[in-house]
């Protein structure tokens, strides 16, 4: 004897393979489009940064002291003019065309620093430099000029240093790249796998459920001696199935596009992902039992819409309440050491994540959560079966 | 013959809402759409349930198989019980309506595997009945064509087939020609014949007299979900052609109220 919840899986995912359109626009667009989209913006953050790089820029300086000409004349891509300039040339700097930088030295500078003392009250020498921000180039030179003066500030107070290194073998930051990515990853990633199986999940069970509903064909589905609970679990169990392969593109369209998206070449990170096996099999079991726990869920308010539309409607708060979980990590240190915290769902898997990905895994939560979320898609298979035998949810229109 | 259905004072109401309420200008809250209806049906007939719209043909027929639940009483079929026992009734019924519809997605040939399967019919007797069916209602030619892009026609020949993918000894028809042109009309009451002939025995609905005088063995008469007169032809006609005697019960019952 065949069981019935196969058969019905069997259907479904006939349903959504035979469908080239669905097919396309759940599991090979979102990855694509993900890709995509982060590579650009990616290469548009290069951009933005290298912009202006090589640009020449002309340096008016009045009364360049002695003391810092070897510094300024050094400068890449700048022409250096040693004459005053006016009200008016400010003015000029207005537009952001030109592609220049006024600096002001006092008279003296030199003879003021040496003998400048903190303790007489008076406002210390004030050196003026005349930029424009919106213009790469001027911003460049900017940053430049103002870094190098305040490092020879720095030099002239020097009373101590913090972390100084004559060897570029001394590290004082002693995290790893892996710990630095891994942070990064832990809070961002989780709820991007969130959003992307939910999105999945979207995309197929209002019209698995309430579309079935609406098109009377659950119906006959509800004349046949299946016993309901067959119905509900192939239902959730299918729905995972094909929002796990919606998730599973997204997430590779992810992982191709985040050395793109991060700079990783720019910053020198290696993106050698130093995960153990037991991280992916904790991420892996954390993904099924979230999408398992998601679509039991979408189901049920699927099954109690009246149409497809109805449904989309119905979502829109529980996706808000899954979009917030995921934004925990954003506003919270570490993960909660209270294991009743691993009861809550959504909440669970995304601190799971966020665990496994800053290399912080313990099992305990680990078991915790999945066995709480298994124990919640049990429960809610069983109100999906109540709801596919109550005549009120399936026919009331 | 041999009682196979049994039909024990099957009561249903719901519930109107508080426009439905203004509509019918009553402060009721509930309608009676079945009321304490009772009747027998014997194996290897055609039993007809006879009623104007919404006098509860439809709802009695749903009650039947399952698809909702009477409020009071019982219906036995073959044995089961659809209140205690409705999963094992649905194994033995075969429900054809035009409420139940077929995903427009797949082929007839994949929805009679489907269906076959959620049956637990073994794969040969499948495939068996499958040609044989397919071959008598003319859908094999049609067997790979999605049910969106087919006939009117030809999807209500598949659904009327795929109802009975399990032989069942039980078939439920609401309003069997409704909706259908006079050609596969034609083939449906053909083809309920037949299966009489085979043993089967055939409880269905319908507001056409002529219907219920050329194939119903036994009809029983409905207005406002209460059995009226139930028999077999001669008995309820009782010498008046049908539709006569229908109308003078008609007035019997409502004319009271006018």
């Amino acid at each position: 004897m065949k069981s019935n919840t196969w058969t019905i899986i069997k259907k479904e995912f006939a349903r959504f393979f035979g469908d080239r359109q669905l097919l396309f626009t759940t599991v090979i667009m979102p990855g694509l489009l993900i890709y995509i989209m982060y590579t650009l913006i990616g290469s548009g953050m290069t951009k933005m940064a290298t912009e202006g790089a090589d640009e020449l820029v002309i340096l008016r300086v009045e009364n360049l002291p002695q003391s810092v000409a070897p510094m300024v004349e050094t400068m890449p891509s700048v022409t250096v003019l040693q004459q005053p300039f006016s009200q008016e040339d400010i003015k000029n700097l207005e537009s952001k065309d030109f592609n220049e930088v006024l600096v002001r030295f006092p008279e003296g500078f030199d003879e003021l620093i040496a003998t400048y003392s903190t303790e007489s009250g008076v406002a210390a020498p004030n050196v003026e430099i005349y930029y424009n921000s919106a213009n790469n180039a001027s911003s460049r030179v900017y940053h430049v000029l103002e870094a190098s003066l305040s490092a020879y500030e720095d030099q002239l107070s020097n009373r101590f240093d913090i972390n100084r290194s004559d060897t570029p073998e001394v590290h004082f930051d002693m995290a790893s790249s892996d710990d630095v990515l891994g942070s990064i990853l832990s809070k961002l990633i989780p709820m991007l796998i969130l959003m992307m199986l939910f999105s999945g999940v979207m995309a197929i069970a209002p019209s698995a459920i309430a579309g079935e509903k609406e098109r009377g064909t659950i119906a006959t589905l509800l004349v046949t001696p299946m016993q309901r609970n067959e119905l509900a679990l192939g239902k959730v169990v299918s729905l995972s199935g094909i929002a796990l392969l919606s998730g599973l593109s997204s997430f590779i369209g992810i992982v191709l596009s985040l050395p793109k998206m991060i700079q990783a070449d720019a910053a020198g990170i290696e993106l050698g992902l130093n995960y153990t096996v037991s991280d992916y099999v904790v991420l892996l079991l954390t993904i099924l039992a979230t999408v398992l726990i998601m679509a039991s869920v979408v189901s049920i308010l699927s099954a109690l819409a009246k149409d497809v539309k109805n449904a989309g409607t119905m979502i829109v708060p529980f996706m808000l309440v899954v979009m917030f979980c995921g934004l925990t990590p954003m506003f919270q240190s570490g993960t909660p050491t209270s294991l009743a915290a691993y009861l809550i769902p959504f909440y669970n898997s995304i601190q799971v994540m966020t665990a496994t990905f800053a290399h912080e895994m313990t099992w305990l939560p680990v078991i915790v959560m999945l066995a709480a979320n298994v124990v919640y898609t049990g429960v809610a298979v069983w109100v999906l079966t109540k709801m596919f035998n109550s005549e009120k949810v399936m026919f009331s229109k | 013959m041999s009682e196979i259905l049994r039909v024990e004072s099957l009561s249903k109401t719901f519930k109107l809402s508080h426009k439905q309420q203004k509509i019918e200008r009553t402060d009721r809250k509930e309608i009676v759409a079945v009321d304490k209806l009772s009747f027998t049906a014997n194996q290897g007939e055609i039993f007809g349930l006879l009623g104007p719209n919404g006098a509860g043909k439809t709802t009695t027929l749903r009650m039947l198989s399952t698809l909702i639940r009477p409020d009071s009483g019982d219906a036995i079929l073959d044995g089961y019980s659809v209140v205690r026992q409705p999963s094992e009734v649905r194994g033995k019924i075969g429900f054809l309506t035009s409420e139940l519809k077929l995903e427009d997605f797949f082929t007839p040939n994949y929805l009679f595997d489907f269906f076959s399967q959620l049956h637990q019919v073994d794969e040969t007797t499948m495939r068996e009945r499958k040609q044989q069916m397919f071959s008598r209602f003319g859908i094999d030619r049609f067997a790979e064509v999605k049910v969106a892009n087919l006939s009117t026609g030809m999807k209500q020949k598949t659904s009327l087939v795929i109802s009975l993918v399990h032989d069942p000894d039980i078939i439920i028809f609401d309003e069997p020609t409704n909706g259908l042109d006079v050609l596969t009309a034609r083939t449906v009451t053909d083809y309920l014949q037949e299966l009489r002939s085979k043993g089967k025995t055939i409880i269905l609905s319908t507001h056409i007299f002529s219907l219920v005088e050329r194939l119903c063995d036994r009809v029983g008469i409905i207005i406002d979900g209460r059995m009226i007169a139930c028999g077999n032809l001669q008995e309820v006609c009782n010498g008046l052609s049908l539709e006569d005697r229908f109308f003078e019960i008609y007035k019997e019952v409502k004319g009271g109220e006018e």
